[in-house]
């Protein structure tokens, strides 16, 4: 396992909710993480983000880790759930919700 | 690095024949589409596995050579 590797498999199980993107939750730097910041904010729940533009080694790691092309990606109890349009579909669906309150994770505070 | 519609089309149908693949240019510049596929191959498979799919039949080009695609897969009726 490369050293990305390990890093991305500790930031992900280290967190209940982690969403890898570009920018910070503050100043999305692409309107996928946008979008899928709006949604986690939506939700009501805590969340960590990591700014991937910061790390190039993660910024490439993370794609061959979930083997998915794109960021953003959104993690729940060390799960990938997917990107922006997946969380999107969820979220209209009702599914993230039910999603995040099943895995019991910590409301936003 | 634009990519015209028809040749994402093409790629999608390519690996996904049945594939009813519409795709709107977001922007208009070639580069930000969205994409709706619906296709039998997507039956009994979660929505990352849906995407995977459509992603693995756009060959490596999602987050290279097509910036930005949004993609929404269903099952037909």
């Amino acid at each position: 396992m490369s050293e990305a590797n390990t890093r991305i498999s500790q930031i992900v199980q280290g967190n209940d909710v982690v969403l890898f993107m570009k920018g910070t939750p503050l100043f999305p730097q692409c309107g996928f993480s946008s979008r899928a910041i709006a949604i986690l904010d939506h939700c009501g729940i805590a969340y960590e983000s990591v700014d991937v533009l910061q790390d190039m080694e993660i910024r490439q790691g993370i794609k061959e880790f979930s083997d998915w092309p794109t960021i953003p990606q959104l993690y729940v109890k060390g799960e990938f759930v997917g990107g922006s349009d997946i969380m999107m579909e969820m979220y209209e669906a009702g599914e993230l919700q039910q999603l995040l309150a099943d895995a019991q994770v910590a409301k936003a505070s | 690095m634009a990519m015209p519609a028809a040749e994402i089309e093409a790629l999608i149908r390519a690996a996904l024949p049945d594939a009813d693949v519409a795709i709107t240019d977001l922007a208009g510049d070639g580069d930000h589409y969205s994409a709706h596929v619906v296709s039998t191959a997507f039956a009994g498979k979660t929505r990352v596995q849906q995407h995977k799919l459509v992603y693995e039949a756009l060959g490596g080009r999602m987050g290279g050579a097509l910036h930005a695609l949004q993609l929404t897969t269903a099952v037909p009726n």
